[in-house]
């Protein structure tokens, strides 16, 4: 009983994983490859959710403790890769787009600390 | 369908190991500082680069690269993690954990991908 939560973070890692392998397919139809605009978009879409569950859903306790890290943890946790953006920077750069690749870092950087914020901010409000 | 099922396979033991990992790692620093997500997110980086490198495509990267990998690592945590120290002023934490993630992970990415084409 006690390694249940486990089970629970691994649920919510099969729902956040497919979340974000089916977004990634998404943009790239809609975007290309050119720039990594699926996993921005789910890196920054991931910030502002763990920020308001934070504010609205874990400091508040408002549900169960596995509950909870089933959804931060396992399904936010999962839905958000860094391993990813890591290496799409290395392909940008590689590709001589050092232009994109330095926006990428940018913008996933300033972005997912405005939306962590943004996301406690609403998160705030609803609790 | 398969896919599906192999990226639901990957991200169920990615998320534990994480969750395990990131845990026992955290547990060993008495610090506020995240070492923990950062070592997760580094190993991840590494491997990573090490099996696109190596030219794992099809089913085998659907388990380990957008199954495992992907949700072994996290951006969400990094960020959240980062606003909290920088909201706490814990300034130095705040621009070595950022700065530790960004520089060394793409450079780990980088040295998988180099290491793995050898291979």
């Amino acid at each position: 009983m006690l390694k249940l939560v486990y089970f629970f973070v691994g649920l919510g890692g099969v729902a956040g994983s497919l979340l974000r392998y089916f977004l990634s397919i998404l943009t790239v139809h809609f975007w290309g490859k050119e720039f990594p605009i699926g996993t921005l978009f789910i890196n920054l879409t991931g910030s502002f959710l763990l920020g308001w569950m934070t504010n609205s859903l874990v400091v508040p306790k408002k549900l169960h403790p596995y509950l909870l890290t089933a959804l931060t943890t396992g399904v936010i946790g999962s839905y958000t890769t860094f391993s990813t953006f890591c290496y799409e920077t290395v392909h940008l750069f590689e590709t001589r787009k050092y232009i994109f690749g330095l926006l990428y870092i940018v913008i996933s950087f300033f972005g997912g600390l405005f939306f962590v914020k943004a996301g406690k901010k609403i998160g705030e409000i609803g609790k | 369908m398969s896919e599906i099922l192999l990226v639901s396979v990957g991200g169920f033991f990615g998320a534990i190991s994480r969750f395990a990992v990131s845990k026992q790692v955290q547990n060993r620093n008495k610090s506020s500082f995240p070492v923990g997500t950062l070592i997760v997110n580094l190993i991840g980086a590494f491997l990573l680069g090490l099996l696109i490198g190596m030219q794992m495509k099809g089913e085998l990267y659907s388990l380990f690269g957008i199954g495992f990998m992907g949700a072994f690592t996290t951006f969400s945590t990094l960020m959240l993690e980062s606003e909290q120290l920088k909201a706490a002023e814990k300034n130095k934490f705040f621009y070595s954990y950022i700065g530790c993630s960004y520089l060394i992970g793409i450079f780990l990415a980088f040295c998988g991908l180099k290491i793995g084409k050898m291979l």
